[in-house]
């Protein structure tokens, strides 16, 4: 009778769990030691750390590749987790982006004289989250994925105690993050009343053999389900925390948040989606068109009329999700692997991004008004042109990434029968260029003391010669130009001072958005062969 | 006596859109926090409901999960409230104005 009663223990291969043990116990351990230091070493040994503990999670994804390549995708822990090659691509594209963000975060935390790598530790927890919830294959996991993410990030919102701003963010998006989570807890319990599972590879299996006469249920589960993704993805109308909070929150984890929130968010949406829910795909897809239609429209159209560039990279990124979406709403092998690639290349694009950006925002984190870019090509060549680069990836220029995630995402969506939704997201791409491209002009025209000056009545030639110049800068500008006193005039014509290990990152993002968009075959590759375990 | 499953359904039902309500309409943060709490509560009487009538104990382990997230998630929250409460002593929703655009 007792032996009869033993408890049988799930067996673990270690492996499948090794990034999420190596993140969330480097940060703890992290978190242990570096109260041991003082001074500027703690800053310094934390950044150090950090990046080897993400270095040390990206080679353990190789590993995990290699092994799904010899033995195929597997689960584990009583099926609660998974390792194919689509969570293996997550897991390399987190990490990566962990240490470029760290690399970013240095320079910030030294330029505000904030103490300590707790940022770190929490951007670690963060990036723990968005790995599990890739390979997350019981909606249970999804959801401690899920809120071990957001959490960690809600923190890192309200990180700079300094700004107010930072504060206002943090607590919005704590608000509707928490809103979000209980709607999508409310879902799962619905689906589990509907099903009497949560397991992913189990609800693909009962769904596939009944047939539900009474489908309320499980119809409602699903729809509060998209909901609460539609709200971490941050696509329309679920965004409305997205330019706040990508505009309150210190401007490395901005970048941080927008590749690691929306990789981790989009995998477990795709995988839910089209591995678990694929029978019902008659059911969802039409949603997803609606919600992908508004997200491109409404994404490059608010995004246009920005003036703070913070929160015209919200918008763009509001505007990106709806292009992932064009991938889920293929609901197919190939939509899934064009929206990884998607979410790659956008993940190293926004992380520059954001670093210029941060080294832009000078001491106290502010000059993120468009006119602080006036002129940088003249004052840091390098700077603009690798900023530059990063713009025109994510309008989808040709040779680089940028393009080719768009392209892909589009023959995606053709190939399941969904052209008007590939017209639509080609018109809001060329809508986007707009913004992107107004940016770069601005940096390669007059720096900021040449602009506003009066057109007295002598020497018609150079009045002529200024006015045409004036003209141009306001068809540029289209918004009004808000006219800088003189000495702000004068800090904005000087040199920002690059830190070392930012620009390093910047430079990382640049290279993979060039050469991977010059070379495609091994990430359109390795994207193709990162399936998920199961597609219906 | 003998209480239908589908009542304590019906009851969560109602205490989700309570607490959704709550939050939409509610200006105080703390009383929106509040409303989260509900609906995540509502969703923890719909798993054991389910448990209960499907005779499943996974629902009710659940629960666990659901009762840590949301613990850790409060506290998480009101650090974030004392945070901004020492710069302006108000909790209402409609003083964080400063971000918008």
């Amino acid at each position: 009778m007792l032996a009869a009663a033993a408890i049988h223990v799930p067996a673990i291969r270690y492996l499948a769990i090794m990034p999420v043990i190596v993140l969330l116990g480097g940060a703890i351990l992290l978190l242990a030691f570096q109260s041991l230091l003082r001074g500027p070493m703690r800053l310094r040994m934390a950044t150090v750390a950090t990046v080897a503990i993400s270095l040390a999670a990206f080679g353990l994804a190789w590993w995990q590749w290699a092994d799904v390549e010899a033995h195929g995708p597997y689960t584990t822990i009583a099926h609660a987790v998974v390792t194919d090659g689509f969570s293996v691509l997550v897991t390399v594209l987190v990490s990566a982006v962990m240490a470029l963000s760290a690399m970013v975060a240095e320079g910030y935390l030294a330029r505000e004289g904030i103490e300590g790598g707790e940022l770190h530790v929490l951007a670690l927890v963060s990036a723990s989250g968005a790995v599990l919830m890739a390979q997350a294959n019981d909606l249970v996991i999804v959801f401690l994925g899920l809120e071990i993410l957001s959490i960690a990030l809600y923190v890192l919102s309200a990180y700079n105690h300094r700004r107010a701003e930072s504060g206002e963010a943090g607590l919005k998006y704590f608000v509707l993050g928490g809103f979000s989570t209980a709607i999508f807890v409310y879902g799962i319990a619905l689906t589990y009343g509907a099903t009497g599972t949560t397991n992913l590879t189990q609800l693909a299996d009962f769904l596939s053999r009944n047939v539900l006469i009474h489908d309320g249920l499980l119809l409602a589960g699903m729809a509060l389900l998209l909901v609460g993704f539609a709200f971490k993805v941050a696509a329309v109308p679920f965004h409305m925390w997205t330019p706040d909070v990508y505009q309150g929150a210190p401007s490395p984890i901005t970048g941080f948040m927008a590749a690691v929130a929306k990789a981790g968010g989009f995998a477990a949406f795709l995988r839910v989606f089209v591995s678990s829910f694929g029978v019902l795909r008659a059911d969802w897809r039409p949603i997803i068109y609606v919600l992908a239609i508004v997200t491109l429209v409404v994404g490059a159209a608010l995004a246009v009329v920005q003036r703070d560039i913070k929160r015209m990279l919200a918008y763009s990124s509001v505007n990106h999700a709806g292009f992932v979406l064009l991938g889920l709403q293929a609901a197919s092998a190939v939509g899934v692997s064009s929206a990884l690639y998607y979410l790659f290349a956008y993940g190293f694009m926004v992380v520059g991004s954001s670093a210029v950006v941060t080294v832009i925002g000078r001491h106290g984190d502010r000059d993120h008004d468009i006119a602080a870019y006036r002129g940088l090509a003249r004052r840091q060549p390098l700077l603009a042109l690798c900023f530059a680069v990063l713009l025109l990836a994510q309008a989808g220029v040709p040779f680089t990434t940028g393009f080719l995630a768009k392209l892909q995402v589009v023959v995606a969506s053709v190939d399941g029968r969904s052209v008007p939704l590939a017209v639509v997201a080609m018109a809001s791409a060329a809508l986007a260029a707009f913004f992107y491209l107004r940016v770069t002009v601005l940096m390669y025209g007059p720096g900021p003391d040449a602009a506003p000056a009066p057109v007295g009545p002598g020497d018609p030639p150079l009045a002529v010669a200024r006015r045409t110049r004036l003209n141009a800068a306001l068809l540029l500008e289209l918004a009004p130009v808000a006219v800088a006193d003189q000495p702000q005039r004068a800090a904005l014509a000087e040199r920002v001072p690059v830190p070392a290990l930012a620009a390093v990152a910047v430079g990382i993002c640049v290279l993979v958005t060039v050469v991977l968009g010059v070379f495609p075959a091994p990430l359109v590759d390795f994207a193709h062969r990162a399936t998920l375990l199961f597609v219906p | 006596m003998s209480i239908p499953g589908e009542w304590y359904l019906v009851l969560a039902a109602a205490l989700f859109i309570v607490g959704a309500l709550g939050l939409l309409v509610r200006r105080n943060v703390l009383i929106m926090f509040m409303c989260i709490e509900l609906m995540l509560n509502a969703a923890n009487l719909t798993f054991v409901t389910f448990s209960r009538m499907l005779g499943d104990i996974g629902g009710q382990v659940i629960v666990f999960f659901v009762l840590v997230v949301a613990a850790a998630e409060v506290v998480v929250g009101l650090g974030i409230v004392v945070a901004i409460f020492r710069r302006r002593a108000s909790t209402s929703a409609d003083d964080l104005n400063a971000l918008k655009g």
